[in-house]
């Protein structure tokens, strides 16, 4: 998948759990879910929940734990979708 | 010297009315909440009535982020959140937008159970092996202080933020642990209330109990009949009540409208001893109950004008009216006015207390005594105790300067609450 439309699609998703609509605007891949957008810890497991849904994908307890930022996440996406 | 304890705010969601000023017309006016209900039909329930609110989606998002509602099942929740928020702001009471939580407000808010539909659902995902997909907000949703955890983050609580559980005594015991509070001096205002879920979830239980009415299917308004010798049964309801209660000190200070006065009550049990079981009363401690809250209050029987009763249309109704004729010793003519809320909303369960205790508060304040529907035919046992002309089937212009509320519960579980009129000195 296109980098530039997995990025849209991880966007669209973290949208509704963010408590910074500024830095969800700047999304890039550094930004951090937590320190950035503002996401409440709790709800990092409904972001890969929703991840999970969108790309058709399970997300492993351990790559779980480390999807704390956008380039993580992307990485995790594509290693997914290769096994696939 | 203990705190003298006031209430300044209100908020409600009830079968029929949702908010302050559509409740207290309802009142007033007679209006019943009860309906039919397609849900219960399907499940071929044997009642298949209830009253339960009507809440518009717009109103909802008016209390709910769209992440909050993002898998929100609990109507539990829902109804307490809103009655606590208007409540609030009826109090003239803003939120806190600091960083800093308000140390001296909290909140007692009762529930019986919690988001019993949320838990539902994470039941069957749990059992197809997807437990790993329940998503965050199950326990938020279905812990018994869920309610009280959302009230206390929306309103920045930063006292005593807690949950209450005792049946359908539920929501008089929030206000009276409410009270206490106030009254040591351990905090200057609490947020006292309590919910209900709606849905044959809850009311389930009830029904395979038959002490709901199968008997008003096709007439819904006429389902709910306290005091009637045609009662059979209670109709289930669901909602929620909100009560604010401050120090009289507070009130004062920040110049609140002031509704009334809590002077005082009691919270006791039968202990499931003598004629008292899991289902039904102790006599002895109904009345005994009532008899204490009176002291407590250091007001004497004859003071009370209105009782809000109970009352809620099973055969126990007749033991109730006796239970309260023993305990205030005063029969016939010179038996209180009394009333009960369930013959318009039904059975709210764990709400019961605090939705019925908001409407003797605003009979206190507006000086009217709401009408009991559905007895026409009052039961024998009760006129042969009690005066007809004390249950008023219209509503009646009066003030009143004292009500004593009361709320019976499954574990043979009492609460008596004493109100006044607060005259501004």
């Amino acid at each position: 998948m296109d980098r530039q439309l997995l990025l849209s699609k991880l966007k669209t998703i973290v949208a509704s759990y963010s408590h910074d609509k500024d830095a969800l605007e700047y999304l890039s891949e550094t930004t951090d879910f937590t320190k950035d957008l503002k996401i409440n810890s709790a709800n990092l497991v409904d972001v890969v929940l929703d991840v999970e849904e969108e790309f058709d994908i399970e997300i492993d307890n351990l790559s779980m734990e480390r999807m704390l930022n956008v380039s993580a996440a992307i990485e995790i996406i594509e290693s997914k979708l290769k096994e696939k | 010297m203990p705190n003298r304890v006031v209430i300044t705010g209100l908020g409600v969601v009830a079968p029929n009315g949702v908010g302050l000023t559509p409740f207290l017309e309802a009142i007033r006016q007679g209006h019943s909440g009860i309906a039919h209900d397609p849900i219960l039909e399907q499940l071929q329930f044997s009642c298949q009535i209830a009253g339960k609110p009507e809440l518009s989606q717009s109103l909802i998002t008016g209390y709910f982020s769209e992440l909050e509602l993002k898998n929100f099942n609990s109507s539990g929740i829902l109804y307490g959140v809103i009655a606590a928020m208007d409540a609030w702001q009826d109090a003239g009471l803003h939120v806190a937008a600091t960083a800093e939580p308000d140390w001296d407000s909290g909140t007692i808010f009762g529930t019986g159970t919690s988001g019993v539909d949320k838990f539902r659902e994470a039941v069957y995902k749990i059992d197809e092996l997807q437990a790993r997909k329940l998503g965050s907000n199950v326990v938020g949703q279905t812990m018994a202080s869920g309610v009280s955890a959302y009230v206390g983050g929306k309103l920045g609580l930063g006292n005593q933020v807690s949950t209450n559980s005792s049946a359908c005594t539920t929501g008089t015991e929030s206000i009276l642990m409410a009270y206490e509070r106030i009254k040591s001096g351990q905090a200057t205002r609490m947020l006292a209330g309590s919910t209900s879920d709606s849905g044959p979830y809850i009311w389930a239980g009830f029904d395979a109990m038959r002490v709901c009415t199968f008997k008003h299917n096709q007439s819904p308004e006429q389902g709910s009949r306290p005091m009637s010798a045609s009662a059979s049964g209670f109709v289930p309801g669901s909602g929620a009540g909100a009560l604010v209660l401050e120090s009289l000190e507070s009130a004062l200070s920040r110049g609140a409208r002031i509704y009334a006065e809590v002077l005082g009550g009691n919270l006791n049990s039968g202990g499931q001893r003598g004629t008292g079981t899991m289902t039904a009363p102790n006599a002895i401690a109904v009345q005994r109950c009532i008899a204490t809250a009176v002291r407590n209050s250091g007001i004497e029987a004859k003071d009370i004008d209105l009782i809000n009763g109970h009352l809620t249309a099973t055969s126990k109704d007749a033991l109730e009216v006796e239970n309260w004729s023993i305990a205030l010793q005063r029969s016939g003519t010179g038996f209180p006015f009394i009333n009960s809320l369930k013959s318009m909303v039904g059975h709210c369960l764990s709400a019961a207390g605090s939705i019925e205790s908001v409407a003797a508060v605003l009979q206190l304040y507006h000086g009217f005594i709401a009408p009991n529907l559905n007895c026409e035919d009052l039961h024998p046992e009760i006129t042969d105790r009690i005066d007809s002309t004390k249950i008023p089937q219209k509503m009646m212009t009066k003030n009143i300067e004292v009500i004593a509320k009361a709320s019976f519960g499954f574990g043979d579980v009492n609460a008596c609450i004493i109100l006044k009129k607060h005259i501004a000195s």
